[in-house]
């Protein structure tokens, strides 16, 4: 039997504010243990909780960014359970009106077309703390500086029909939060979050089979093998004869494997109602619009735009807009340079190859728009070759100065003294004298061997340019 | 409808409460009241009235994005029972 | 100088007939040699109290002494006190020392009040009698046999028995008026969000609410103006400016109480409404007539639901506020737990009494998957019909009067065995907070020696009239003026 694959996903993305949602304290994150738990995040008897206005403009962005309806009225709720990191017993979060539902993104496949995903919602929510399990004991230790970092939890239709496409799907809402600026996007600390619901059923059947909730997905490799994962185990579970039972399982990424939290698997009953101490969150037409008039240009639109106006590939502008910092780092160097092939060429390449060995963000590259468009358009005028230009691009990278700074203390300039190449010409013409006969023979091929002998002979400086131009001229004879 | 302990049982277990046996019966006939009592509402002709959360009409404030709280964690911490290393220490949490 | 109002005590204090560390000195003597009976106050601050009058005194030795500079207090130990313990009546809470101020006691610390300690009160402010204290129970200045009312039945007896000249309350369903009436004093509840709840121990948030219990009006409207006011920390807290309050209980309340229109809804007059309370209601009644007030015959067809609906949405309330109460980060801790769940459910059935555990119960069934519809959504939408019975009075009449409660103080243990029958104590009070209207309960006589209160509730901040208008019936009566023998004059 065939299977077909349904997915849909959980994102939790915390915002990136500098206060909590609900309290004064900082979000800052890797501070000492429970140092940024204010009386309000530890739940102390009688404190209560007032709502961070930048959460809210900040989750108004995402959906105005997605197509989703803004709520003119949204409610907070209470869930309500026992767990050691849930200071109050409850978890402020949204339930039956969130702030924005109802929108979509559109993904690319890897046959190059478009798939729109469906937005269910995207309510507003306070974090949990951390639970430690090393040994204190045989206990467990909780640090609550987590506790009330504001999230953005947004819920996807069930569109997604592969692990691949749920990759693509979360990797846009990645760029997409990262473009509006409101969640650093660091899935390592954890501030971008993936949970999955995973379900198959048999080719053409409408009605949804019964779906496992996978948890602890926090890196894009590790959400496509776990889905992966997944799938294959309920379709030998299904094949064996078995059911596939509704349940939360964690990814481990050590072992490879997913497996059931037991301790999540008793039924829970969240006892959800109205926070009675928040009222409804009331927006009106004219915050929303002034939300929407801040809206940065969008992924889609500039990628569209690199297209139009700069002549780029699809494959190229997708890249190049991917972040928001590097599409940022292009239109710099554009701007100064006039040359966006040239541009994105650099960008992809050397600076893309530096940037992951060093393991930066471009934010934090060695070498910055202007000292790229200093290097470049060196290249533009002939006083380097591109071939040079990548020596002086390690240099700079090391920190050797700017690229005229290089090309002058390692002396690269390029030899564009046409009497000065042309004696050299002469000279390896006359010093190949087989070569020569073979050319003239009709092997035509050997261009590029009286090339690579001149450039040896001058270090790589002379203008390529010239040099083939001269030596057609002198081997034809 | 009264209550039956079994009930009981399990709206305890999810209020994190738990009755020795021999309470068990007095607490289950004392709540068995008053959902009784509270079942007066069954009958109250509501209409389409729209449920009261709150009795403010007003919106929520919004706060401004300002950190304001300063590290009060070892003056916090003097009302736990246990603590080590700045955590709170509870026993095993397992997942 | 206990006998002595806020008032009199404050232009005692100006004139220098005695000072703030004399004064308070005097009420601590006094809760010294009283309170091993009546068991008011769970913690008594006396060098903290001492501490303060003396800067009190101070400050008005450099002119800078207010209406309330100086003057004894009670807190209620619901709500928070920096560096003191603050236990809400429950073993939960006996180990707590709050880290900051709540809103309220700052605020009167601020207007120079000085802080006699905490009083005694129902575990987490739920019942009405103070029989669920941890601490014990609480008795009637009037009557040791019987209670004083709850939940803030020991501020209700320290103001009654004179070991403070006023104290703060909080009440949820009644928990100032209904322990007010039964103590024989006067007792203010504001409109909902007039008074900070930040720092006090919630037990329903969307009832809570702040006020006084003083001997008269004039004297809550002292309090009441240091009490109120915008707190940014509390989203329900209302921003709305607070106006003089004593300074209008200045003006002349008879020429105000004429042509105002009363109402008395017909639900108050109830079968349960006991003989003696009724003709202290109907002679408040008549004295307002000859004021010059007219009464109105109003209906709030809805109030009868009023008790099962509080029972549905403040438990509800209840069970998730307390869900905090987890021996982790404060409060008491159960020994040496086998496992986490060991730790919530021994440390929680160790730490709560049996109303709240009651309570908790209640608000955890009505939440839960299958019955939310059928309890909580349903008490919400009939909270929306009583709430607007009331508006529909208010479009007729200034103000509604009717019993606080429906008998004077009962001997204790009377409902303790059954929780339906304490539960209707409430019913007259309920309907304010249901509603978040302010209310008072002013003492209107005696039944058989046990005071009796009636209770006067006006619209949304309508404080001022409130306040007047049961000043105005102070200025003509002396109800509010009695205390007990034991605890009169020297």
């Amino acid at each position: 039997m065939s299977w077909e694959v349904v997915i849909g996903l959980e994102v939790h993305a915390q915002l990136r504010t500098r206060s909590k949602i609900f309290s004064g304290a900082s979000t800052a994150f890797g501070s000492s243990p429970n140092t940024q738990a204010c009386a309000v995040d530890l739940g102390y008897p009688g404190v209560l909780p007032v709502l961070n206005g930048e959460a809210v403009r900040m989750a108004a962005m995402f959906g105005l960014a997605t197509g989703c309806s803004i709520a003119r009225r949204s409610v907070f709720a209470r869930k309500n359970y026992f767990y050691p990191d849930l200071p109050k017993g409850y978890q402020i979060s949204q339930y039956e009106l969130p702030i924005v539902h109802g929108g979509e993104v559109s993904i690319r496949l890897e046959d190059g077309t478009e798939k729109t995903i469906g937005i269910t919602r995207a309510h507003l929510e306070e974090d949990a703390g951390k639970s430690l399990h090393e040994d204190f004991h045989g206990l467990s230790g909780i640090d609550l500086n987590r506790a009330g970092v504001p999230l953005l939890e947004i819920v996807s239709e069930p569109d997604m029909r592969s692990a691949r496409e749920a990759v693509a799907y979360l990797k846009k809402i990645h760029t997409l939060v990262r473009y509006l600026e409101i969640c650093d996007g660091n899935m390592q600390e954890g501030s971008f979050r993936c949970d999955a619901n995973v379900s198959v059923r048999p080719q053409g059947q409408t009605e949804l089979g019964t779906r496992a909730e996978l948890k602890n997905l926090n890196s894009f490799r590790f959400i496509e093998k776990a889905i992966n994962l997944e799938v294959e185990r309920q379709i030998d579970v299904i094949e064996g004869g078995g059911k596939v039972v509704q349940e939360t399982r964690l990814y481990d990424s050590d072992k490879n494997l997913t497996r059931s939290m037991r301790s999540k698997e008793e039924a829970n009953d969240y006892r959800y109602f109205p926070d009675p101490d928040l009222l409804p969150v009331v927006l009106d037409e004219d915050w929303i619009e002034a939300r929407r008039a801040e809206l940065p240009e969008l992924p889609g639109a500039k990628r569209e735009r690199f297209v139009k106006d700069f002549g780029l590939s699809d494959y190229d502008a997708d890249v190049l807009t991917s972040a928001r910092e590097t599409a940022d780092y292009f239109e710099q160097v554009v701007a100064g340079l006039d040359d966006a092939k040239l541009a994105a060429n650099w960008i992809m390449g050397e600076l893309s190859g530096a940037l992951n060995r060093d393991a930066l963000d471009i934010e934090r590259s060695k070498v910055d728009a202007a000292a790229m468009i200093g290097l470049l358009a060196r290249i533009k005028d002939d006083t380097i070759s591109g071939k040079i230009a990548k020596e002086v691009f390690e240099a700079m990278w090391e920190g050797e100065g700017s690229a005229d700074e290089v090309i002058e203390k390692r002396g690269l300039r390029q030899i564009t003294d046409t009497a000065a190449i042309e004696a050299i010409v002469d000279e390896v013409i006359a010093a190949n004298p087989t070569q020569l006969e073979q050319y003239r023979a009709g092997k035509d091929k050997l261009l590029g061997f009286f090339v690579g002998q001149v450039m040896q002979r001058t270090a790589g400086k002379a203008n390529p340019g010239q040099v083939n131009k001269l030596l057609r001229e002198k081997l034809k004879g | 409808m009264p209550l039956s302990s079994k009930d009981v049982e399990n709206i305890a277990h999810l209020a994190r409460l738990r009755f020795a046996e021999n309470e068990v019966p007095a607490f289950t006939d004392n709540l068995s009241r008053i959902i009784d009592f509270v079942n007066q509402l069954e009958a109250a002709p509501v209409g389409d009235a729209p449920p009261m959360a709150h009795p403010l009409d007003q919106p929520q404030r919004l706060r401004k994005d300002v950190v304001t709280e300063k590290d009060q964690r070892a003056e916090f911490q003097k009302n736990a029972a246990a603590i080590e290393a700045g955590l709170y220490l509870v026993p095993r949490v397992i997942e | 100088m206990h006998e002595k109002s806020v008032a009199a005590l404050a232009a005692g204090l100006a004139s220098g007939e005695f000072s703030s560390v004399e004064l308070t000195r005097h009420y601590l003597d006094r809760i010294e040699r009283f309170d091993g009976d009546l068991n008011a106050f769970i913690t008594v601050t006396a060098e903290q109290a001492l501490d303060q009058a003396a800067v009190a005194d101070r400050d008005r030795a450099d002119g800078k002494a207010g209406p309330l500079t100086g003057i004894p207090i009670a807190h209620k130990d619901i709500l928070c006190t920096e560096g003191v313990r603050t236990s809400c009546g429950s073993r939960m809470l006996d180990n707590f020392v709050s880290p900051f101020d709540a809103a309220v006691v700052a605020r009167l610390r601020e207007a120079g009040a000085v802080s006699l300690g905490k009083t005694n009160m129902d575990e987490f402010a739920m019942g009405s009698s103070n029989e669920t204290s941890y601490y014990g129970l609480v008795r009637n200045p009037w009557d040791h046999s019987r209670v004083p009312g709850g939940s803030s039945g020991g501020s209700a007896a320290a103001v009654a028995a004179r070991l403070a000249p006023a104290a703060t309350g909080t009440d949820t369903g009644g928990s100032i008026r209904q322990p007010a009436a039964l103590a024989g004093i006067t007792g203010i509840k504001p409109t909902y969000g007039r008074v900070s709840r930040y720092g006090m121990i919630a037990f329903a948030s969307s009832l809570d609410q702040a006020g006084v219990l003083a001997q008269s009006a004039e004297d809550a409207a002292l309090l009441l103006a240091a009490m109120s006011g915008f707190d940014e920390r509390d989203s329900t807290s209302v921003d709305r400016a607070v106006p003089d309050y004593a300074g209008g209980l200045a003006e002349d309340q008879r020429e105000k109480l004429r042509g105002l229109r009363f109402g008395l809804p017909k639900e108050f007059l109830d079968d349960g409404l006991e003989p003696g309370v009724r003709v202290a209601l109907e002679e408040a009644i008549k004295v307002y007539e000859s004021l010059g007030v007219e009464i109105v015959p109003v209906t709030l067809p809805n109030l009868p639901l009023s008790v099962p609906t509080y029972y549905v949405v403040a438990p509800a309330e209840c069970s998730s506020n307390l869900s905090r109460y987890d021996g982790v980060r404060f409060g008491y801790r159960c020994e040496d737990p086998s496992d986490l769940e060991d730790l919530y459910k021994r440390s929680r059935s160790e730490g709560f009494g049996d109303e709240v555990k009651r309570r908790i119960m209640t608000g955890t069934y009505v939440l839960s998957a299958g019955y939310y519809d059928a309890y909580y959504l349903k008490a919400q939408k009939v909270r929306q019909l009583i709430s607007a019975d009331f508006k529909n009075a208010f479009s007729e009449v200034d103000m509604i009067i009717g019993p606080t409660t429906p008998g004077p103080a009962f001997e204790i243990g009377a409902k303790t065995d059954d929780p339906i029958t304490m539960y209707l104590n409430d019913i007259y009070t309920i309907g304010a907070n249901l509603a978040g209207l302010p209310a008072m309960s002013v003492p209107a006589g005696f039944v058989d020696g046990l005071p009796a209160g009636i209770q006067l509730v006006g619209n949304y901040f309508d404080e001022q009239r409130l306040l007047g208008v049961a000043h105005g019936y102070q200025q003509v009566t002396h109800w509010h003026t009695q205390a007990p023998a034991a605890y009169g004059s020297e």
